[in-house]
């Protein structure tokens, strides 16, 4: 037991879990934290707006997979981190934002800067603290981590009013908690795995669904292991991108409204599926009741209540994916089975996947989506991690940008947060300084957090933003085109501002990629650069996302390029 | 599909607030629901009542079971469970044989008659949803001033 402050033993708690870095912006509500934050050993990174320092917190904890931290003060501090709480949440991604709150009595007397977020944000995160005594912060803190980090990961909120921070107590730090009410863990069912290999096994036309689950527990080889012993393709979600090394020969990519024509093609084709870590969203699948028609599902999920909620699965196996895949992959040598790829549903696969790899109709110009996103894939090291803005140059990312090395792609996918990859980016590059990072955007996303320019060059945190820019909000604009005859309103930016003087505004890199040589050499300058590189790279407006799965219809009614 | 829940959750505050938003969120009814302290002061057990296909009674139970805040959720058989409501009518009294009648009713159905009055009368039910209807409709020529209910508490017999 020793006596201090309730921040004091916030910083402790946080160096305890092993915090280096919070990202965040002071006020008047978390003076107090600040002040210990000062004296502490953990580093601070300023922001420019709470909503960054949220999805720097975000991107930290995808890469690192330990919960990223902010801070935020009350009120509008704290409503500001709303948009990066729910989106770290609905993308399962570890996260603690500590808000600072008013004193404890003028709690409901709708006080300067008083909002109250623990019931703004219920419905948003995976739990909420607010500590009412000073001596609660140490378990609330372990807690908080605990919580965030297993099971299905999330966000969790931990405000704190000023009077608890400021207050003296005798501090306890446990070294474990136990939540009555929190079981994050299920052991697989071995007998349930029996069931799912042999739906699998007797399956003609298998393929394999590997989602976000599958990168969060980092089942990389244990997903190639299965893959390749039963010589099954591999289809992903978007959120499972990169969960399966897109130059493999199984590897088809992913399925969905902007999925890969192939994938689409044969997922529809398949009577049988092993969807491991996903939660069947209708982005992935269309519509529900097509997709599951003439389909037996066999659902792999850390979380009970992802089974059977969007779609009817004939086979589950509750558990870390990661656990349940290492269980298939061991009755599967048990019982020496081993597919050969010689079998008519694999020759039909790589059929399909080679015609519509070379015959998928791409823009013709010079800098099209699909050849400025081959530009970026061959000059980068494969080791580099992107992240990617919401809109066309996201779903062009995930059509045209293949990633080689498994959970190098990071995406708000879930709630679609424009603005989310910059800040997530500069997240990522704190978490992993040695490799480059760079941030696939687009005009419109990149605008709603560019000021986090300046927190990349004062904190020495250079990233690259590789910004198709189609000066305008290119998917709405796509869908107006296509849903609305062409009547367009409110996605008109007009090439403003120019992002080359905008960049060196902040004292970082503007370049202007008018060709594939001068963007190859902009990627490279941009690798070697000591402040982060805006890569300003103008398309034609008018170029579509094709394929493309109307919402509210089904995968088979994808529409190509004509 | 009508089902019963008994939901045991921590008695903190804003438990409640969590589970009723859960519903709200989810796009789920709540029928009815009644909180009280148990045996062990540090939980509380709600009864919550919904309607819904199989499907959705499902989900919500797991999405209730997910809630870190719930200790346990149950889905209760209404064959094998003591369900009951108490519910207070305010009936009107127009003329003296209506007071007679009211209280051969609540008789009936074992319901108590409180503030008997000139011109109303107050009769305590305590039964399940069904018999509150019956004994509703019975009551509603006199013309019924004010309901108030509880909503459901339930708890499943033992050894079965």
């Amino acid at each position: 037991m020793e006596n201090m402050s309730g921040s004091k033993a916030l910083m402790k708690a946080l160096e305890k879990e092993g915090v280096k870095e919070v990202f965040g912006l002071p006020g008047g509500a978390n003076l107090p934290m600040y002040d210990e934050l000062y004296k502490s050993n953990i580093r601070h990174i300023l922001v420019r707006h709470e909503q960054s320092a949220a999805h720097m917190a975000d991107g930290f904890g995808r890469v690192s997979r330990k919960a990223g931290v902010c801070f935020a003060t009350s009120g509008p501090g704290a409503t500001n981190i709303i948009t990066g709480l729910a989106t770290a949440q609905a993308d399962s991604a570890p996260m603690i934002a500590v808000t600072g709150q008013v004193p404890v009595k003028m709690i409901g007397r709708d006080a300067f800067q008083e909002s109250d977020i623990i019931g703004i944000s219920n419905p948003i995160v995976k739990y909420a603290f607010q500590p009412r005594e000073a001596s609660e912060i140490p378990e609330v803190v372990k807690k908080g981590f605990y919580i965030a980090e297993t099971g299905r990961p999330g966000a969790v909120l931990i405000d704190i009013p000023k009077d608890v921070q400021q207050n003296e107590a005798e501090m306890s730090f446990p070294d474990e908690v136990r939540i009555r009410g929190y079981h994050p863990w299920t052991d697989p069912d071995v007998l349930e795995t029996e069931r799912a290999i042999d739906l699998l096994l007797s399956a003609q036309r298998p393929i394999i669904l590997a989602g976000g689950g599958v990168i969060i527990s980092t089942a990389f080889s244990e997903l190639q292991s299965l893959a390749e012993m039963l010589m099954i393709p591999v289809v992903t979600t978007f959120k499972g991108k990169g969960a399966f090394p897109e130059n493999h020969v199984l590897s088809l990519g992913p399925i969905g409204m902007h999925g890969h024509a192939e994938a689409n093609k044969l997922m529809v084709e398949a009577d049988c599926v092993l969807a491991i870590g996903t939660r069947f969203s209708d982005r992935s699948v269309g519509t529900f009741e097509e997709f599951e028609k003439n389909l037996k599902i066999i659902h792999m999920d850390v979380d009970p209540a992802e089974i059977g909620k969007n779609q009817t699965t004939h086979v589950a196996v509750v558990g870390d994916v990661k656990a349940s895949l290492r269980i298939m992959v061991k009755l599967l040598i048990k019982r020496a089975l081993k597919k050969s790829d010689d079998n008519v549903w694999i020759k039909h696969v790589n059929e399909v996947r080679d015609y519509w790899r070379q015959n998928l109709k791409i823009h013709p110009g010079e800098m099209g989506a699909a050849k400025i996103l081959r530009k970026l894939r061959e000059v980068l090291p494969k080791e580099a991690i992107v992240t990617t803005e919401v809109g066309q140059h996201q779903m062009w990312a995930s059509l045209f940008f293949d990633v080689i090395h498994p959970g190098t792609f990071f995406s708000s996918t879930g709630l679609g947060t424009m603005g989310w990859g910059f800040p997530a980016a500069i997240g990522a590059k704190t978490a992993r300084p040695d490799v480059p990072v760079v941030d696939i955007a687009g005009d419109g996303s990149f605008n709603m957090t560019e000021n986090s320019l300046a927190t990349s060059v004062l904190e020495n945190l250079p990233v690259i933003v590789f910004l198709v820019n189609n000066y305008s909000l290119g998917m709405v604009a796509q869908w107006q085109r296509t849903f609305y005859d062409r009547r367009m309103i409110g996605v008109d930016q007009k090439n403003c501002p120019d992002y080359v003087k905008l960049a060196e505004s902040y004292g970082a890199q503007g370049i202007r990629a008018q060709s594939l040589d001068e963007l190859g050499k902009a990627i490279k300058a941009g690798l070697k650069s000591d402040v982060a590189t805006v890569i300003d790279i103008p398309i034609d407006p008018e170029e579509d996302v094709l394929p493309f799965v109307a919402p509210g219809t089904s995968l088979k009614d994808m529409i190509l390029p004509s | 599909m009508w089902a019963i829940l008994s939901i045991l959750v921590e008695n903190k505050p804003g438990v409640l607030f969590k589970v009723t938003n859960l519903f709200r969120a989810r796009n789920f009814n709540i029928d009815s629901i009644s909180v009280g302290i148990t045996e062990n002061p540090e939980f509380s057990r709600m009864t919550i009542t919904t309607y819904g296909d199989e499907k959705q009674i499902q989900q919500i139970v797991k999405q209730l079971d997910k809630m870190i805040d719930t200790i346990e959720v149950k889905r209760l058989d209404e064959h094998k469970t003591v369900y009951r409501e108490v519910v207070l009518f305010k009936i009107k009294v127009s003329k003296a044989a209506d007071s007679m009648e009211i209280n051969k009713l609540a008789n009936a159905y074992g319901a108590k008659v409180h503030d008997a009055k000139k011109d109303s009368i107050m009769v305590e039910l305590t039964a399940t949803p069904d018999q509150i209807s019956a004994f509703e409709e019975l009551v509603k020529p006199f013309g019924i001033l004010e309901i108030a209910r509880t909503g459901i508490a339930a708890l499943q017999r033992s050894g079965v």
